[in-house]
């Protein structure tokens, strides 16, 4: 059991941000989000495009504010599950809060804050009737451990980086490997698509565009994927495979969260923004891209002031009547958990003579 | 005003709705479908208006002439789903005067 102050679902930058503003509260997070890595949207969509309304930055790359973001709350010492997603929550006797992942994992925390976005990202599946049959039976949306693949014949489908990235790396490891698109253009970065050109080139990579993957074949697990093809004349054939692996992006979904007794509406979750963007459940939050209340606005920004005054209600919740006031970081400085201690350098008292 | 134009707008359940769009407050079809509210928040616009997750799709029903498709509007929808010769994307078609009648079909969530 991972036990913190404040559980935070999504590690997108308003999670993040919420890891600094409890630290300064004296308050612990953990960070659950589905993704392998922090930074939510911001590192999975739209790394290297700019962003030009985080005041201060006149333009920032989004992989690099989510870098910011982690350099920032780095000495409060966040905890990390990532690549799960938040499944069930139960709320216990002693009012606290177990959160459970879809592998298992369990966190408890007096206070839980949603900062979902648009929620947790799933792969889009791609429209092969029969394609569920076989979903862990040779058919895998993600690739989370290449070592499956090795001495295995591959069919991979997409025209994007993931694509192309995991066909060159699964080159040296399966025993066969076809990438499959529907057009010959590739949408990656330069150089991996001349790498596939290459081992396309040198036979490695079995390359068939353009085309579509149109009916899986096999019992029980896959045997074969069935090719239209459109080149030239249009024909449909048979290539014999172990595992089909399309990777057409992912796209968010609320999931889970939904069944949460949340009050949801037009797929976000109402919270209360005259006060602190608590949930109609006390002890939980929602704040960011996730919550909508009159006058919401989807910006970075938004979320960052929604963690700020949620954390003030988080410190009563876990600290009640205990006194606090705001304090600015410049006059206090910041100590870290790791025992690090930040401070604005005292003033030089020196005569003139 | 007379800066609007009327665009026909079949949503996901198949319900026309004839609405005005703005053509000077630089606005992309996705986020005029936002504004009227005609697909549910969070099923479309999602990548923000980048071409880079084929929320917005839909299908141009009317025989304007629209912007040339960009390469990533281009390999976007070579990765989209349910798409037709007349997919496009919402996001890269701005509303301007040339757009009065245009007539759309939003393309299924996916």
């Amino acid at each position: 059991m991972i036990k913190t102050d404040i559980l935070i679902i999504g590690a997108g930058p308003t999670g993040l941000f919420t890891v600094f503003e409890a630290g300064l509260l004296k308050l612990k997070c953990h960070l659950i989000d589905a993704l392998p890595q922090p930074g939510g949207q911001c590192s999975e969509i739209y790394p290297k495009k700019p962003i030009y309304d985080i005041p201060a930055y006149p333009e920032i790359l989004a992989g690099d504010l989510t870098d910011k973001l982690l350099e920032q709350c780095k000495q409060f010492e966040p905890g990390f599950t990532l690549g799960e997603r938040a499944e069930t929550i139960d709320k216990q006797e002693d009012g606290t809060f177990i959160v459970t992942t879809n592998k298992g994992t369990k966190h408890q925390a007096p206070v839980v804050a949603i900062a979902g976005g648009l929620g947790s990202f799933e792969p889009r599946k791609p429209l092969i009737h029969n394609i569920t049959d076989f979903e862990d039976k040779g058919v895998e949306y993600i690739i989370k451990d290449p070592e499956i693949y090795r001495d295995k014949k591959v069919v991979i489908a997409g025209g994007g980086d993931s694509a192309l990235d995991w066909s060159i790396f699964l080159s040296d490891v399966a025993s066969e490997v076809t990438l499959i698109h529907r057009r010959n253009e590739f949408r990656g970065h330069l150089d991996s698509v001349e790498k596939v050109q290459d081992l396309k080139n040198k036979g490695k990579i079995n390359l068939i565009t353009p085309a579509e993957v149109i009916g899986i074949v096999g019992d029980r697990k896959v045997k074969a994927i069935v090719v239209k093809q459109a080149k030239h004349i249009e024909k449909e054939f048979e290539i014999d495979c172990d595992h089909f692996v399309p990777l057409f992006g992912l796209s968010p979904k609320l999931g889970p969260i939904a069944n949460w007794g949340l009050e949801i509406e037009k797929n976000a979750i109402v919270v209360n923004n005259a006060l602190d963007y608590q949930t109609n459940i006390p002890g939980i939050f929602a704040i960011g891209d996730v919550n909508t209340y009159p006058g919401k606005l989807k910006l970075i920004l938004c979320g960052f002031h929604e963690a700020t005054l949620m954390c003030q209600a988080a410190y009563k919740i876990i600290n009640p009547g205990k006194r606090y006031v705001l304090k600015y970081t410049t006059v206090s400085g910041i100590d870290g958990f790791d025992g690090t201690r930040k401070e604005a350098p005292k003033a030089v008292v020196k005569a003139i003579e | 005003m007379e800066q609007d134009v009327n665009i026909k707008i079949i949503d996901r359940d198949g319900i026309t709705h004839e609405i005005l769009a703005p053509t000077d407050m630089a606005m992309n079809l996705m986020e005029v479908v936002r504004s009227y509210e005609l697909a549910p928040e969070g099923t479309i616009g999602i990548c923000g208006g980048m071409a880079m997750c084929a929320s917005c799709q839909c299908y141009v029903n009317s025989t304007h002439e629209l912007p040339e498709m960009q390469d990533d509007e281009e390999a976007m929808l070579s990765e989209a789903f349910y798409v037709k010769d007349n997919s496009r994307l919402g996001c890269q078609i701005q509303i301007t005067p040339e757009m009065e009648g245009l007539e759309v079909e939003l393309a299924p969530e996916s």
